[in-house]
């Protein structure tokens, strides 16, 4: 399954929902304000990293761009996808969950 | 797409609750949509977590802040033989809420000579991430 966030963590609790809810081997898209979340010095670093051990953990390229922030501040092992990488992931998985 | 009306296939509709009651409009919103996928005969389940458990609280009067107290349209799930109801134990215990504060809701089981059955089933993070997985479909509110 896809899952999609578009709100910021330090806003609304969907990333860490998200998070708890979200099985292994799903994907986790954070997209929008969302992209937030994959700070490497933010508060959801820490489950983030917990997540990446049988999960994967994409942000959009374009909104990280939008927002001025530097691939290098991201979470490591958080990877970074454009809008056609969206859509296949998209295609890709049979269930999209959006958290909104 | 007109195919996947047309066959008569049933699909498994989860609706995902995850917000309070009275300061939006989603939680009306989201029981009348999941209402009426369950009148053309959907297979409805209804999750809540986080603040979506507080729908659920009983003892709801919205009689002094003008709104519609749409809590008791809740009761109305069983009738619309939505069965299954989650509520996740973890939103609950971080609100200080536990399963007796929420409403008895209840249907009556046709396969059991009618008899009431409790219709809110209190889960575990675990089991819910497993609904999620097994629902076709996806709402959330």
């Amino acid at each position: 399954m896809l899952h999609i966030v578009n709100k910021s963590p330090f806003e609304k609790n969907s990333l860490e929902t998200c998070l708890r809810l979200s099985s292994a081997g799903s994907s986790i898209l954070l997209i929008e304000d969302g992209v937030y979340g994959a700070l490497a010095g933010g508060e959801m670093a820490g489950t983030i990293r917990d997540a990446l051990a049988d999960r994967t953990v994409c942000v959009l390229g374009p909104d990280l761009l939008a927002r001025g922030i530097d691939p290098g501040r991201l979470i490591d092992g958080v990877e970074i996808v454009d809008y056609a990488a969206f859509v296949k992931l998209a295609v890709e998985q049979p269930k999209v969950q959006s958290w909104l | 797409m007109s195919e996947e009306f047309t066959s008569g296939t049933v699909k498994k509709f989860l609706y995902v609750n995850r917000r309070a009651p009275h300061g939006s409009n989603y939680a009306q919103e989201g029981l009348e949509v999941a209402l009426i996928g369950a009148a053309f005969e959907q297979d409805v389940a209804m999750a809540y977590l986080d603040d979506g458990v507080f729908q659920l609280k009983s003892g709801q009067d919205t009689g002094k802040i003008g709104t519609k107290n749409f809590s008791a349209t809740y009761r109305a799930l069983g009738d619309y033989d939505v069965k299954r109801v989650y509520v996740e134990r973890e939103s609950l215990e971080r609100r200080g809420l536990s399963q007796e504060d929420l409403m008895p809701l209840v249907y009556k089981d046709e396969d059991d000579d009618w008899e009431e059955k409790p219709l809110i089933h209190v889960v575990s993070a675990e089991e819910m991430r497993r609904i999620i997985d097994e629902s076709d479909v996806i709402l959330n509110f």
